[in-house]
Formats: structure tokens, C-alpha cells, sequence
């Protein structure tokens, strides 16, 4: 069966929702107690980082500025990622309500949803919506007769670049410059936007924001695990009979997961994206959330009968082709350990150029400038380390030898 | 390039700025809208938004150079884009493009004799569900079979 707005189901995202109840929710209420709500729902970021909602909301709320921005980050670049497609096309109503909700708590009048150059299909019919919700004045001048709330809200597009997912990229991008990450800080809430505090906030994050103002923070805080409060968004790829997006609580386990998703056979999942970590059967017990295995919602599954040399290749050929250039350890590391991999698929490897490339990689997960870098050593290192068997041993019978 | 040609495209590049406004923020929708319409963004189109946004054009060609869906040189009247990340890679997409590169008769990265199309790979389109996937310009199209993928390309003008 096909997974449709009609039967998708869950505890937050996917619960009943119609269009502008949170905005007639929070022109009765004050941005304090939005900022309420949120802290004792204790929302992370769903983009990946999990940096909490309501700090980031409260810094750039009291940034002093005659102008501040609010952006909604939708250029789901991560592989095996499409929650945001899903959103966008099917939920609406909980962006762009949240978007609202979060210009009114941080006294933004302009908010930008930044769409990825590869979903411009969509384009058309976002700008329709926006129309019709300034037809209703969920958008405009004197929102809901509120007088001095306004808030509108452009589309913006990008161009094909994944690192302008991370968001002071997406920020240069904006002003029309290279997407090329800045240093931090100062950071967006206080120096975003045309030097304005800017909050950039993940598709999902704004559309969870969108159940919290009306249903309140202890009803979200109440799914999930103690530090990992709420649901999350996965978006389950690959060897499965029943890929889409799911909404399940954190704290569910991987295993949990893969029967739901219906996976047979599986021998790895790359959790979290190209970017993320590759896990074997033998840690499928481990939980999604922030305390154990902290992930962006990409789930890939692998089957016994894949390659895993050919996936590891295939990750590293995306970050060679998506690093900015911007930093040496992400520019020429990445390439480095993409050598590394093509040497092990010819047989040309030492074991001890594997270590120092591994040794390169953990210099690039602090060294480099952005989380780009920082994270594409990821696959890298836990593919080989977990897999090691298929990759090195694997015509001698394993570790053990014969 | 005409001066009828220069002068129109001039033109349209006004009219965009009216769009857009010329501030510097402007310059990646303008680029978007030039890319759309040309398949690319020749010299003349870059000298000219210098102009009116008041940069040095080697600043529009830096930004260009950055993004994969900007190009300075021309392309086919038709961007064929097979996605080439894992989850599209484990379902077939070798097979797709090797079905592509006979019937047109290019390999990736190269453009049909008659200009009519241009064949590049892709990273994640974000439709990992339902892959393989492949775009033709704005298009998306799923769960792609060679025979399928081959279809579409002969039903484009």
C-alpha cells in the first residue's frame, strides 16, 4: 500500500492539523509564552545538529535589529532524505503556519523557505498556497486583525549545492555569493541574513513548532525519551518492501524500524545519510536518539547482497563532488580517502596507508571548517571498521582465517 | 551574437531586475531565470547582470562556477539528470544510463549532435523511495525502468 496524507499516522507531525490554527492559537498568547511552550517541549533542531528550538528562537528574539529574518532551511540535500519533499507537498499547512508562528516569536516581518534547486516542481504550487493564505491574511499586514503583525513569505531557489544545507552557506547563497560556509560565530542570530539576526530552522522543526503553540509543550514532551523528546521524521530507503516516510517516536529501536519498514535479509544501515554512520546486525538493537544514534531521518538499508565497498565508494564520490573547496582538510581529504577506496577496490591498499587515511580522517572531523567535512569521514571510517571483514578478509573466511 | 540578439537579452535582464530588484541578493533568482530560458548563461548574459546589480562580472561567473545547476556554456535544449546517489544506484540506475547513452548515443556529460539533448548525472534528487529517478529539466520522473526512461526521452522535443 502506498503511504498517502490519508494513512500516514503519528504522534506529532502526522496528528490532525488545519491550516492557520496555530496562527489564531498565537495572536491570543504572547511570544513569551510561545517561548514557553517550546522549552518544556524541549524540541532539538530536526535538520541533523539538534541544537534546542527555543534557544535558538530566545537569542535571536532578543537580538536588537530593525529588521530580523526567519528561514525555513528546505534544501534537503543528505542522501536518502525526502521527508521535506514529503512535507511540502502534503502538509503545507504545518510549514508555513510555523514559519508564521516563528517571525511572530522572534519579531521577523520576512521569512524565506529556501527550496532546493531539485524540487522546482513544487515551486508552482507553494506559491499558490501562500497566495491563498494572504487571501485569508495568514500572511500580510495586521495578520488576523492583529494589529502590527505582519509577516509575508518569499520561495526562494536554490541551485544545486548540498553544502548550502549547513546555514551559513544557505545565508551566502542568499545574498548571491558562493554558497561557501562562514566562520562561526558570530552566528546567524545575531549576524545572519544581510548582517541581520537570521533563524534558519529545518522544514520539520517549524512543522513540529506548528502542533507544539496549539497543543502545548508537555503534550509533545510526553512521546519520545527524556532527552529525546517528540517524534522524528524517517525517511527509509533502500532494500525494504515498504520505503516512505515514517513517523515514530525517538527511542525506537533500528530493529523496530526494519520490521516496520518491512527489510529482509539486512546486513547494514547507514544512518543519518552519506554523511551519517553505517551500522551492522550486530548494533541493531541501539536506539534512534540524541543520547545513542542521533540521526538527520535518512535510513538506508542494505541487503547481504551489497556491496558494501560500493556503497563507502559511492558516498565518497558525493562529498568529492559537493565539497566547496572552501577548507584544505574537506578539499584534498576528501579526495584522499576516495583514493583510499578505489586502491582497496584494485588491490593496491596497504594496511597502513588505511590506518593513516582513517587518522586523516579523524583530523577532517576537527579540522574542517563546516559540518560538511566534519561529517564525510563518517562512512568512511565506520563502513571499514564495521565491515571490515567483507572488505579485507573476506576470501579468507573472516577474521579468523580458514 | 546579433546586436537584435544582445539587445533583447538585455532586455530580458532588465526585466528581471524589475523582478527581483538589483540588489546583490537578487543575482542567484536572476541567474535562475537566464539559466531556465538559455540553458545557460553566456558571457554577454553575465557582463550585462554585472551591470545593472553593479558587480564585476567576475563575480556573477564565481557564483556560476559554484553551482551545479548554473552553467556559462551551452548545453542540449533538454537537461536529462539520472540521480546517481546510493539508494537510486542500488536499484538499477546503471542499467538506466547505459540503456540512455546507446539510444542517444553520448556518454554522460555529453550533448546529442543535434543539440537536442544533454545527459549528466545527478546527486540525491530526494526521491530515494521510488528510484531510480531521473529529471528532464524541471520534470521528475520515478521508479524508472530502462525501457520507461528511454520512452520519455523520445516523447521530449
Amino acid at each position: 500500500m502506498e503511504l498517502t496524507k490519508q494513512n500516514r499516522t503519528g504522534a506529532v507531525i502526522f496528528s490532525d492539523y488545519k491550516r492557520g490554527d496555530a496562527i489564531k492559537k498565537i495572536i491570543k498568547i504572547s511570544r513569551e509564552d510561545i517561548l514557553f511552550e517550546l522549552k518544556e517541549s524541549k524540541l532539538k533542531g530536526r535538520g541533523g545538529a539538534g541544537f534546542p528550538t527555543s534557544t535558538k528562537w530566545m537569542l535571536t528574539a532578543a537580538s536588537k535589529s530593525d529588521q530580523k529574518f526567519l528561514v525555513c532551511n528546505a534544501d534537503e540535500g543528505e542522501p536518502g532524505t525526502f521527508k521535506d519533499r514529503v512535507l511540502l507537498i502534503e502538509y503545507p499547512e504545518l510549514v508555513f503556519d510555523g514559519m508564521v508562528v516563528g517571525g511572530y516569536t522572534i519579531g521577523a516581518e520576512h521569512g524565506i523557505l529556501y527550496l532546493r534547486g531539485e524540487y522546482e516542481y513544487l515551486l508552482k504550487s507553494l506559491q499558490d498556497y501562500l497566495v491563498r493564505m494572504r487571501e485569508d491574511n495568514l500572511l500580510g499586514k495586521n495578520i488576523l486583525g492583529k494589529a502590527g503583525f505582519n509577516f509575508d513569505i518569499s520561495i526562494f531557489l536554490g541551485s544545486g549545492a548540498y553544502v548550502c544545507g549547513e546555514e551559513t552557506a544557505l545565508i551566502e547563497s542568499l545574498e548571491g555569493h558562493r554558497g561557501e560556509p562562514r566562520n562561526r560565530p558570530p552566528y546567524p542570530i545575531s549576524t545572519g541574513y544581510l548582517g541581520k539576526p537570521t533563524s534558519v530552522n529545518n522544514v520539520e522543526t517549524l512543522c513540529a513548532v506548528a502542533h507544539i503553540v496549539l497543543k502545548g509543550g508537555a503534550w509533545f514532551s510526553k512521546v519520545g525519551t527524556d532527552k529525546s523528546t517528540g517524534s522524528k521524521l524517517f525517511s527509509v530507503s533502500g532494500d525494504c518492501a515498504k520505503p516512505g516516510v515514517y513517523e515514530l517516536p525517538w527511542g525506537t529501536k533500528v530493529s523496530e524500524l526494519l520490521d516496520l519498514v518491512g527489510a529482509e535479509d539486512t546486513k547494514a544501515v547507514q544512518i543519518g545519510g552519506a554523511s551519517g554512520v553505517c551500522i551492522p546486525k550486530s548494533q541493531f538493537n541501539r536506539t534512534f536518539a540524541y543520547e545513542d544514534v542521533a540521526t538527520g531521518g535518512s535510513i538506508m538499508i542494505f541487503n547481504e547482497s551489497r556491496n558494501m565497498l560500493h556503497v563507502l565508494k559511492n558516498f565518497m564520490e558525493f562529498f568529492v563532488d559537493e565539497s566547496c573547496g572552501q577548507c584544505t582538510p574537506c578539499r584534498i581529504g576528501n579526495v584522499k580517502l576516495l583514493e583510499g577506496v578505489e586502491m582497496i577496490e584494485n588491490g593496491t591498499y596497504t594496511f597502513a596507508h588505511i590506518n593513516k587515511l582513517k587518522d586523516l580522517g579523524k583530523t577532517m572531523q576537527v579540522a574542517s571548517k563546516c559540518g560538511l567535512g566534519q561529517s564525510s569521514p563518517n562512512p568512511f571510517i565506520s563502513i571499514l571498521e564495521n565491515f571490515n571483514d567483507e572488505i579485507f578478509n573476506s576470501a579468507n573466511g573472516g577474521t579468523d582465517g580458514k | 551574437m546579433l546586436v537584435v540578439e544582445k539587445n533583447a537579452l538585455s532586455e530580458e535582464i532588465e526585466s528581471y531586475i524589475n523582478k527581483y530588484g538589483e540588489d546583490r541578493s537578487a543575482l542567484l533568482m536572476i541567474l535562475h531565470e537566464i539559466q531556465n530560458k538559455h540553458r545557460h548563461i553566456s558571457e554577454f548574459a553575465q557582463q550585462e547582470v554585472a551591470r545593472l546589480l553593479n558587480i564585476h562580472p567576475v563575480e556573477v561567473y564565481s557564483v556560476i562556477s559554484f553551482f551545479a545547476f548554473l552553467n556559462s556554456n551551452p548545453k542540449g535544449r533538454n537537461l536529462v539528470r539520472v540521480c546517481q546517489t546510493i539508494s537510486c544506484d542500488i536499484h538499477g540506475k546503471a542499467a538506466l544510463v547505459h540503456a540512455i547513452e546507446r539510444e542517444l548515443g553520448i556518454k554522460v556529460g555529453e550533448t546529442t549532435k543535434d543539440n537536442k539533448s544533454t545527459l549528466e548525472y545527478a546527486n540525491c534528487l530526494g526521491l530515494c523511495d521510488m528510484g531510480p529517478a531521473m529529471a528532464i529539466n524541471d520534470q521528475v520522473f520515478t521508479k524508472l525502468t530502462p525501457e520507461k526512461a528511454v520512452e520519455l526521452l523520445s516523447k521530449v522535443k
